[in-house]
């Protein structure tokens, strides 16, 4: 994964000035879409993601229903004016991949017995990237989900922790997860310490792995605040 | 007055009093949904938007969608499809209409008024009709989110009597959220903004006075719903 010739670290600061635990600026807006029963857009640093929740609603096909309790589906869709070179447009094994690991990191809080034999559809789109998209449309996902009066026992928030130059970092953009050494990305239920996803590209010790985990933890509640004020928020301002 | 909560947030400890909208775990009471919390006599959350789920003895405004003998198929704003048996509609008894002729009584695209009989575990939803089932002649549909129904109607009916009152209009609210506003053009106009603004500010206090003073200026209300565009979402 390491490629050479790029100094990520200077004098103690990330390339763009960030400490090791510092999280990008974010920025949530809830209930941006109009015909949508619920949303969220959802603005980590120079990721830009757009959820939109539908439902419940009568699922099709009949044969796919579950008679006890509602379907999740989430599709996570990126742009194809999302990232530097053009990506073609439509599922890909990638986002085949993101779209399965975001469902179910948000389907432990999800009641879903509440709706039997319908589906609540999810969709997230990538308008801008710049590394740690899943972590953001799982964010905005997860606001858009309360928003949509979806009936959920908490919050999912989530966040990635990497290794770059040899130390473990919060947060990775673009150019650190393209040069650095790993990449672990993490969802979880924030007041209840529960990890509802985890993946990892590259190799970390276990102790860089205990490490990361602390850090994201810590950055998972801050994403917390963060989502509930907006969500607070909303309907305060009057 | 009214808090607003987010799902997870621990609301009480009292688990006897927990009731919609709630979940109980470790002996607490938590919110399960996004809205404000009514703290009368149960501990509800009181979500802001939801889908309706019909429930035995609730009346809906239904349209319906489809004629599959013997049966009409309808949509009452819900995620499940209702059903109304053809002997519902029959005038004197009579327990059968003629294959093919269930248009002449009932046709697609037609509103009813029905009561819920019955509902299912597998969430077959079967209606009765009202005795003035037929929601037809000049009139306006509107829906808002069937959460703010109880907003709509006010304690012991204030709300919806004052709106009747001042309006001069018919007023039809069903628990599915529909209503049925019939009157003269200016005053349906004036019985559905007011209508919107209500479920827009559900959640604030002190909306009956304000909507009383609302009534009194119509052109306020006029400019207030054109500058939200009619319901927020």
């Amino acid at each position: 994964m390491k490629k050479e010739g790029i100094e990520l670290i200077k004098d103690g600061k990330r390339l763009d000035g960030r400490d090791f635990d510092e999280l990008r600026p974010i920025k949530i807006e809830v209930g941006v879409l109009k015909r949508a029963d619920g949303s969220c857009y959802f603005e980590l640093g120079d990721n830009k993601v757009i959820a939109a929740v539908y439902g419940p609603r009568e699922m099709h096909p009949r044969h796919a229903q579950d008679a006890k309790m509602a379907v999740l589906k989430y599709r996570y869709n990126m742009a194809p004016f999302s990232v530097d070179e053009r990506k073609r447009p439509g599922p890909d094994r990638r986002s085949v991949e993101i779209s399965k690991v975001s469902r179910e990191a948000l389907e432990p809080v999800i009641i879903k017995e509440f709706y039997p034999k319908t589906e609540i559809d999810v969709y997230v789109e990538i308008l801008q990237s710049d590394a740690g998209t899943r972590t953001a449309g799982i964010n905005a996902a997860s606001v858009a989900l309360a928003d949509a009066g979806i009936p959920m026992k908490d919050l999912v928030s989530s966040v990635a922790v990497g290794k770059i130059d040899g130390e473990v970092v919060l947060d990775l953009n673009a150019m650190e997860d393209n040069y650095g050494e790993a990449d672990m990305p993490i969802a979880m239920v924030a007041r209840r310490n529960t990890i509802t996803a985890l993946q990892m590209d590259g190799r970390m010790t276990k102790e860089e792995f205990d490490k990361g985990l602390k850090l994201a933890m810590n950055a998972c509640r801050q994403i917390y605040e963060l989502q509930r004020t907006a969500l607070i928020e909303r309907y305060s301002e009057m | 007055m009214y808090k607003v909560v987010i799902p997870g947030d621990f609301i009480s400890e009292d688990v006897n009093r927990a009731g919609e909208g709630t979940y109980i775990e470790g002996g607490k009471v938590y919110a399960m949904r996004y809205g404000v919390v009514d703290d009368k006599e149960e501990i509800k959350v009181v979500p802001f938007v939801g889908k309706y789920q019909p429930a035995r003895g609730d009346v809906v405004i239904g349209r319906i969608t489809e004629i599959s003998f013997p049966y009409w198929i309808v949509d009452i704003a819900s995620p499940y499809e209702a059903r109304l048996h053809m002997s519902e509609a029959t005038p004197d008894g009579e327990k059968r209409i003629e294959f093919g002729s269930m248009h002449t009584y009932l046709d697609i695209e037609d509103l009813i008024v029905a009561k819920v009989t019955n509902v299912d575990p597998l969430m077959r939803i079967d209606l009765g009709l009202m005795e003035e089932f037929q929601l037809r002649g000049s009139g306006r549909l509107i829906t808002i989110p069937y959460t703010k129904v109880p907003r709509i109607i006010g304690r012991r009916g204030s709300m919806i009597k004052m709106l009747k009152e001042k309006c001069n209009c018919f007023i039809f609210v069903a628990k599915n959220g529909r209503i049925w506003i019939s009157g003269k053009e200016d005053d349906m106009e004036l019985a559905s903004d007011v209508i919107l603004m209500i479920a827009n500010e559900a959640h604030t206090s002190g909306l009956t006075d304000r909507v009383a003073s609302f009534l009194d200026s119509h052109r306020r209300v006029r400019m207030y719903n054109r500058k939200n565009k009619g319901l927020k979402r």
